[in-house]
């Protein structure tokens, strides 16, 4: 009986550990959500959207210009990572052989391990050395690096889950397989894709690592995919570090900004998926 | 049969003779489409290997220089002089990821077996998304609350106190900075519990029903249930995902460079500032004006390259034979 | 009659496996053949040979003759998206694209290899629906999500679908087995009538069906062809003792 009394003990001693580890992780997270809100709330106003960062030490401005080249950066960096990935992970589930597939996967996963900051000194080295300067082209290479992996990864696994019967349907129809592989396999296949691509720029949207020797930052207006470019998280990254606390309530705005924006985009995502699931 | 549309004449009517194949504008459309997507996954081979090589070959001017030992285990860092040593740095980013790897562990994995095994279904899942989407918080966010929140109160409050109290052992000797190796670490274990609990909570729900039952029938609790069937069965997938959790605090970048402190030293306190490969590579790289410093930085970036493959590769591989079908959803 | 299809000593490999071993038979033109056997046989495998879907399939390896009209659809230089265009099939599962209306459907065909004009591809849709009995009740409905159907007016769109490109044969895999009696029946009345156009090749599980729908049996066990011949004689009269075994239930 007393052994049975101990087990149980430890039962609930062992539950209340869990609970307490599961409270521990919470609440540290929740502490970086409060203050972001917090902060970030009492910071942005229109003229963070609509004015670029003023002088050292002066109130006022804003991140647009930050904005601007982080939509840049992200558009280009999906025009050259998607394609990659899509079609990459098409032929892993409609031509592959096993062992090949097998391989190419296996090297999607390790390089989305690689630390983003070593893709930031790849793009460096191709792109920034040859061209003589920084430029929003190398930031969005390195960003496209760290995309590919995930759109791959993501994309395969949607299009696993297309029946084959369709594919068949479309082929016993006379159409060619590559027909059917974009208009039927790829289609039906979209909402997921479509939740993959949104991950990945949610991903890519708050790198800052790799955009700190290509796309380098600028103080001013620039859309010029030559030029440097600004972007957001280098912005938040140069205010956090500054001594000037209008800076820092610049930082925190953009933080807030920024979180938004990816927590849409993962609501975004997962309604897709979702609603895939249901259809 | 008229046929309706411009490939008609592909269509052979009834009772005509000569049949005509047309082969050449279909299998070349095929042949096409297949060649774009072949090169498309072997471009990230390709990557992986450009990657490598890059890497390598814009080292090659410091490891002429001082060779690969002479590097590593060289400690003194002046850019100015030419003397170019790593070991500040590779002390800096293995000790503050082993130490946040030891706590996020327990933590961790003590929360995916809570979501998995004891919330219900229904709070469990909410938890885990709850989890899910703080991992998705960036970096360089986690670094601005660091900087701003953290460290004010670790220098006001928690290094004092730990300094007052423990200034006798090596760990807590040294003045109250706030930034600093503590400040890293924490941060660390904030940013790798999200990932490790995520993918330890995947590996937990793969674990048969019938595994815990057996244990149920044999009248175990709860928790010898957890003991004798659920950590046996999914030890190596949450091996495989602190590893991964692993690779990502070695790699991480933007938060550790914002609360270290950037002073490469060689020390087990945990109040004094220190440094990392990732940090040195965020500080220096953009500034550097000799070759041999782009080289250094380059050689720390191949290191921290090798480091991040040997960890990620013993993660997948520890992950894959969990999930076995390589489709595996477990992603970080 | 005229065979439409022959095949010619086909064997079919999966890796290691023989699925088919050297069948060489005919299929008469507009009649309809049955193809049955126990499960495993190997008459699904013949069947999706005619039309060469296992080209997609690794490790399938399909040696022997299928003559169509007087050519081996195997031979080099043979496109098989031609061929599966003269060689149309219907599946086991209606497989309707479920995002496609009814009317996209049906056109798919034409759509999927690029553009059709509207008023033809109208007409077709009529046509082809009316051809399996179909317009009637999804007339008002075209635009509605194909997926809404029952599965017996499923299975009769994949036809349609399959008949819009006009093609000479019809293959069929178990078009019945996932429908109930009534769906059924409605199908093997629209079998009877296809075959005035084009040439059936069923292959089904059930001997029942094969007996009433089909002018020429083909029993396959084992991946071997055992027997094939007018439906009415190899029922009431088999040659071989293995058919004979199985059509009166005593296997399979």
């Amino acid at each position: 009986m007393k052994g049975l009394i101990l087990r149980h003990l430890k039962n609930h001693g062992m539950t209340l550990l869990m609970c307490l580890a599961t409270l521990t992780v919470l609440l540290p997270l929740g502490l970086v959500f409060a203050y972001i809100v917090k902060m970030g709330f009492s910071s942005v106003n229109a003229d963070f959207f609509t004015k670029i960062p003023p002088p050292p030490g002066e109130a006022g401005g804003g991140m647009a210009n930050g904005m601007v080249g982080s939509a840049l950066l992200i558009f280009c960096a999906s025009a050259l990572g998607i394609p990659v990935g899509v079609f990459g992970a098409v032929y892993l589930s409609e031509y592959g052989g096993s062992r090949i597939s097998t391989v190419i996967r296996f090297a999607a996963d390790v390089l989305s391990g690689v630390p983003s900051i070593i893709t930031g000194l790849v793009a460096y080295t191709l792109l920034v050395v040859p061209m003589k300067g920084f430029s929003a082209l190398a930031g969005a290479f390195a960003l496209s690096l760290i995309m590919i992996p995930i759109v791959l990864r993501t994309t395969e696994e949607q299009l696993k889950l297309v029946p084959n019967s369709l594919r068949e349907a479309s082929l016993a129809l006379g159409v060619p397989l590559w027909r059917t592989t974009l208009k039927v396999t790829l289609r039906s296949a979209l909402m997921g894709v479509t939740t993959g691509v949104l991950l990945a720029i949610a991903r890519i949207a708050g790198e800052t690592a790799p955009l700190l020797f290509t796309a380098l930052g600028n103080q001013f207006w620039s859309h010029k995919l030559t030029e440097p470019i600004a972007a957001m998280p280098l912005q938040i990254f140069n205010f956090a570090i500054s001594p000037y606390d209008d800076w820092h309530r610049l930082a925190w705005a953009g933080a807030l900004v920024l979180v938004v924006m990816m927590f849409t985009l993962s609501l975004a995502a997962r309604s897709f998926g979702a609603r895939k699931k249901h259809s | 049969m008229s046929g309706g549309w411009d490939t008609t004449e592909e269509f052979v009517k009834p009772g005509q003779e000569a049949h005509q194949w047309k082969i050449e504008k279909r299998a070349s459309g095929d042949f096409l489409f297949k060649g774009v997507t072949v090169f498309f996954a072997f471009s990230i081979l390709a990557i992986l290997a450009l990657v490598a090589m890059e890497m390598y070959v814009e080292s090659l001017p410091i490891i002429h220089k001082f060779g690969w030992w002479g590097f590593v285990k060289g400690s003194d860092w002046d850019p100015v002089n030419g003397s170019f040593g790593a070991l500040p740095y590779i002390w800096g980013s293995v000790y503050s990821s082993i130490l946040a790897l030891l706590f996020a562990t327990p933590l961790s994995v003590g929360t995916a077996l809570f979501i998995t095994e004891i919330l219900p279904h229904r709070v469990g899942g909410l938890v885990a998304s709850l989890v899910e989407l703080l991992a998705a918080i960036p970096s360089v966010i986690y670094g601005l609350w660091g900087i701003l929140v953290m460290v004010p109160w670790l220098q006001k409050t928690v290094e004092p106190f730990l300094i007052d109290h423990f200034g006798s052992l090596p760990f807590f000797q040294g003045a109250p900075y706030g930034v600093g190796m503590l400040a890293a670490v924490l941060i660390l274990m904030i940013m790798t519990v999200p990932i490790i609990t995520s993918i330890s909570k995947e590996v937990l729900l793969a674990v048969p029903q019938s595994q815990k039952e057996a244990a149920i029938a044999l009248g175990a609790t709860r928790w010898e249930m957890i003991r004798m069937s659920v950590l046996p069965y999914g030890k190596s997938g949450i091996l495989g995902a602190v590893i991964l959790g692993l690779g990502r605090a070695i790699g991480e970048t933007m938060a550790v460079t914002m609360v270290i402190g950037n002073t490469p030293q060689l020390s087990l306190s945990l109040v004094n500032p220190a440094y990392t490969m990732p940090s040195v590579i965020a500080n220096e790289f953009a500034e550097a004006t000799s070759k041999l410093h782009t080289a250094a930085l380059m050689e720390i970036g191949l290191i921290l390259l090798g480091v991040t493959l040997i960890v990620n590769i013993l993660a997948r591989l520890l992950l894959w034979s969990v999930s076995r079908n390589e489709k595996g959803g477990i992603r970080q | 009659m005229n065979a439409k299809v022959q095949l010619e000593n086909l064997n079919v490999h999966f890796g290691k496996a023989h699925a088919v071993k050297g069948a060489s038979m005919e299929f008469p033109e507009n009649s309809v053949t049955a193809i049955i056997g126990p499960s495993g046989c190997g008459k699904s495998t013949v069947l999706r040979s005619i039309n060469r879907m296992h080209d997609l399939t690794p490790g399938a390896q399909v040696t022997g003759k299928i003559v169509l009209d007087g050519r081996d659809i195997y031979e080099k230089g043979c496109d098989p998206v031609a061929i599966r265009r003269r060689i149309g099939m219907v599946f086991q599962k209606p497989n309707p694209f479920p995002a496609m209306s009814i009317y996209d459907n049906v056109i798919a065909g034409y759509k999927l290899n690029g553009r059709v004009k509207r008023a033809e591809a109208d007409e077709i849709v009529e046509s082809s629906l009316r051809r399996v009995a179909l317009w009637d009740e999804v007339k008002d409905r075209l635009k509605s999500a194909a997926t809404n159907l029952s599965g017996g007016q499923q299975q009769r769109l994949c036809i349609a679908r399959t008949v819009a490109v006009k093609p000479e044969v019809i293959l069929m895999d178990e078009p019945c087995s996932a429908l109930d009696p009534i769906a059924t029946l409605k199908i093997e009345e629209l079998i009877e009538e296809l075959k005035e156009q084009y040439t059936v090749i069923i292959v089904t599980h059930n001997m029942q069906q094969a007996a009433r729908v089909s002018d020429t049996t083909a029993f396959f066990y084992l991946g071997e062809l055992v027997e094939y011949g007018d439906t009415k004689k190899l029922f009431t009269n088999p040659e071989q003792k293995q058919t004979e075994d199985y059509i009166t239930g005593r296997f399979g």
